[in-house]
């Protein structure tokens, strides 16, 4: 113990750098606290369950409905279409920002920024990334159930 | 003293009666403790003894006062939020945040409520020209070199006021769930989502989707609904003034930390023979450098520079201010008389207004988004955003500081990007607009190709290139940044005339609304 040199007394200050290591840990423990606490608080605002209506949903088409008219479902933003192959649906809502696109004899338009879509739903013209998806459909009896949650590959009809 | 001793001779009842009676001066006392502003001492506790003048410093440099330093147009801006606050909060008394109802609110307040007509037309003015002039008023600084050193930070304030301010206009504008609200809104939510485009063609979306995160957090659902309609009126009234009056407070506050506004070194001799009510701090330069050790970096700012020529604030600058609150009062009331905000029919999902039209300062970036969702809505806004964030970095000369188009190349360099900023839009355009893109040339074009390569990128670029080289051309980072900033609001003014004029249906050009087909 006499041995000791005095700077290593007890009494004396410790090294600053030891200090600040324990300071700057708590710094950093308090932010990381309150950075991953807030990060946490956006799961709040995260929707888990949307309340739109169901994406599943039964249609019955007229028996007038010719080759290549399209039949829109009253509030659904779907073109269902039937010929001698079968019944086929194509989404309404425009790849680029999400607006309803008017279907005619060439095809689809789409009113916000100009896209067009040929009848099969291939980008013609216009800023659009992508060609309007077709949906899946399957019979149910009388009725033709559209699942706008399954996109199926293009030429895809149900009999 | 000798009211002191009367008051003890006099009984209990009597001293309440004149305590009573000295009531109202008394409470003016405890209120406002320095009394009539009307010496240089009484001034000077006038500001710094009140909480919100106190943002303000005491004494105001003549050069700020001039009328061509500032054009008002900071405060202007700040009186235009303050009309809005209010008008807000009174549209609030009957507004319903639920889809349909809100619209069938807004009939209420536009037929029924007394003056609700009229108050929702100044919100929806000071609204509009808040958008102005906060755009204009970075002009200013941006054009009187008032960005530099020691405003740095301040000017980056600046840009998120910025877009707080645009922000805060595009939420209130689905508010009124009509049919221009309903599809600007789908489409913003969408054009949020839209580095889905890039993900999609990397392939990536599966895995990593932020577009379809921001997207689900702005709107709480798949569709514009009654979540959406609620997060906007959130985000409307509570969270984003919360923001803007905290960052408001931030950018006056170091107006004065920064020594006030920006003048040129020898402002002083420009002003000339100063008004009689003026007189210099120092009379002379001081000898000795005063420095307050370790509390203030460098030099405090009014000593070593001698004799400047500043005016008590009040009532210098006060009624200066307090004049242009009554100017943009005015122009709002005005407005509002002479126009009414729109409103539409009822919000329809399944028909879209054609054409669907955002707020007319968001129809330069709907004129950008028609290249393409990814590079028009959040590329190139976020390359613009970082651009001028790093103006005050990247520029460090000092010449001009404080002067209208100061600097190396000046009015000149000015003159000259104004011209290219506004052929280079106007070229592109006229070419995507007579001969199509290149997914009409080549129909087989990888999306990837069109999300990089449209008008919109491409004007980008060749305002970059400009930039560059004119930094080369006058051999000055002050040049390059008056290059590109001018052909920044010339671009910005070219895209926006061509949205809000020539695009009709189906964002078609026609040359007059007239030529649009009827339906």
């Amino acid at each position: 113990m006499t041995e000791e040199s005095p700077k290593k007394s007890r009494l004396d200050p410790e090294p600053i750098a030891r200090r600040d290591f324990l300071g700057l840990s708590a710094l950093f423990a308090a932010a990381s606290t309150l950075f991953f606490a807030l990060l946490g608080m956006l799961k709040l605002p995260k929707t888990a369950v949307l309340s739109s209506p169901s994406k599943k949903f039964p249609v019955v088409l007229p028996d007038s409905l010719a080759t290549g008219e399209a039949f829109i479902p009253q509030g659904r933003s779907v073109a269902v279409f039937r010929d001698e192959k079968g019944v086929y649906a194509i989404s309404t809502i425009c790849t680029h920002l999400g607006c309803v696109v008017k279907n005619n004899p060439e095809g689809f338009e789409c009113p916000c920024h100009g896209s067009r879509f040929s009848v099969d739903g291939t980008v013609t013209k216009g800023p659009a990334p992508r060609p309007l998806p077709w949906l899946k459909v399957t019979r149910n009896g009388d009725k033709w159930l559209v699942d706008e949650t399954t996109i199926v590959t293009p030429g895809t009809k149900a009999t | 003293m000798s009211t002191n001793t009367t008051n003890q001779n006099r009984s209990g009842l009597e001293k309440f009666w004149d305590n009573l009676r000295a009531l109202p001066e008394y409470f003016r006392g405890t209120a406002f403790r320095t009394g009539v502003p009307n010496t240089d001492r009484t001034r000077s506790s006038f500001v710094f003894g009140n909480l919100f003048l106190h943002l303000h410093s005491v004494r105001t440099h003549l050069w700020s006062l001039k009328w061509s330093t500032t054009m008002g147009l900071g405060i202007i801006t700040t009186a235009a939020f303050l009309i809005t606050l209010i008008t807000g909060v009174l549209l609030m008394f009957y507004y319903k945040p639920y889809p349909d109802v809100a619209y069938l609110s807004m009939k209420d307040i536009h037929f029924v409520v007394p003056t609700g007509r009229f108050i929702r037309n100044i919100h929806r003015w000071a609204a509009n020209i808040m958008v102005v002039t906060v755009i204009l008023h970075m002009a200013r600084a941006f054009y009187t070199a008032a960005y530099r050193k020691p405003r740095e930070f301040n000017w980056l304030m600046g840009i998120a006021l910025l877009a707080i301010t645009l922000a805060m206009s595009f939420t209130g504008y689905l508010l009124p769930w009509d049919q221009l609200a309903y599809w600007a809104i789908t489409i913003g939510a969408n054009i949020a989502q839209s580095p889905r485009e890039l993900t999609d063609a990397l392939g990536l979306t599966e895995y990593i989707d932020p577009g379809g995160l921001i997207r689900l957090l702005l709107l709480g659902s798949d569709n514009v609904g009654p979540e959406a309609l609620i997060r906007f009126y959130l985000l409307h009234i509570m969270i984003l003034p919360l923001i803007l009056a905290m960052l408001m407070g931030v950018h006056f506050w170091r107006i004065r930390k920064d020594g006030g506004l920006a003048r040129p070194v020898d402002a002083e001799s420009r002003l000339g023979v100063l008004p009689t009510n003026t007189y210099p701090v120092f009379t002379q330069a001081p000898a000795k450098t005063y420095q307050l050790a370790a509390v203030v970096k460098g030099r405090t700012p009014l000593v070593g520079r001698g004799p400047e020529s500043t005016v008590p604030s009040m009532p210098h600058l006060f009624y200066a201010e307090l004049a242009v609150l009554m100017f943009t009062v005015f122009i709002c009331v005005t407005l509002a008389l002479i126009s009414d905000a729109p409103l539409k029919e009822l919000a329809n999902p399944s028909v879209p207004e054609n054409p669907a039209k955002a707020p007319w300062y968001f129809l330069g970036l709907q004129e950008l988004v028609s290249f393409s969702a990814f590079m028009g809505g959040i590329g190139i806004p976020t390359i613009v955003m970082i651009g001028l964030g790093l103006i005050p970095f990247l520029d460090r000369e000092e010449n001009g500081t404080g002067e209208w188009f100061g600097g190396t190349g000046g009015l000149d360099v000015v003159k000259r990007a104004t011209f290219i900023g506004l052929a280079v839009p106007i070229f592109i355009e006229t070419i995507a607009i007579s001969f199509g893109w290149i997914r009409e040339w080549f129909p087989q074009t990888p999306q990837i190709i069109v999300t990089f390569i449209n008008p919109a990128t491409i004007i980008t670029l060749a305002y970059a290139l400009y930039s560059i080289y004119l930094v080369r051309r006058y051999n000055s980072t002050r040049a390059g940044a008056l290059g590109l900033f001018t052909c920044f609001l010339c671009g910005f003014l070219v895209l926006t005339i061509i949205g809000t004029y020539f695009r009709g249906p189906n964002w078609v050009f026609y040359w007059s609304p007239l030529d649009w087909p009827k339906h």
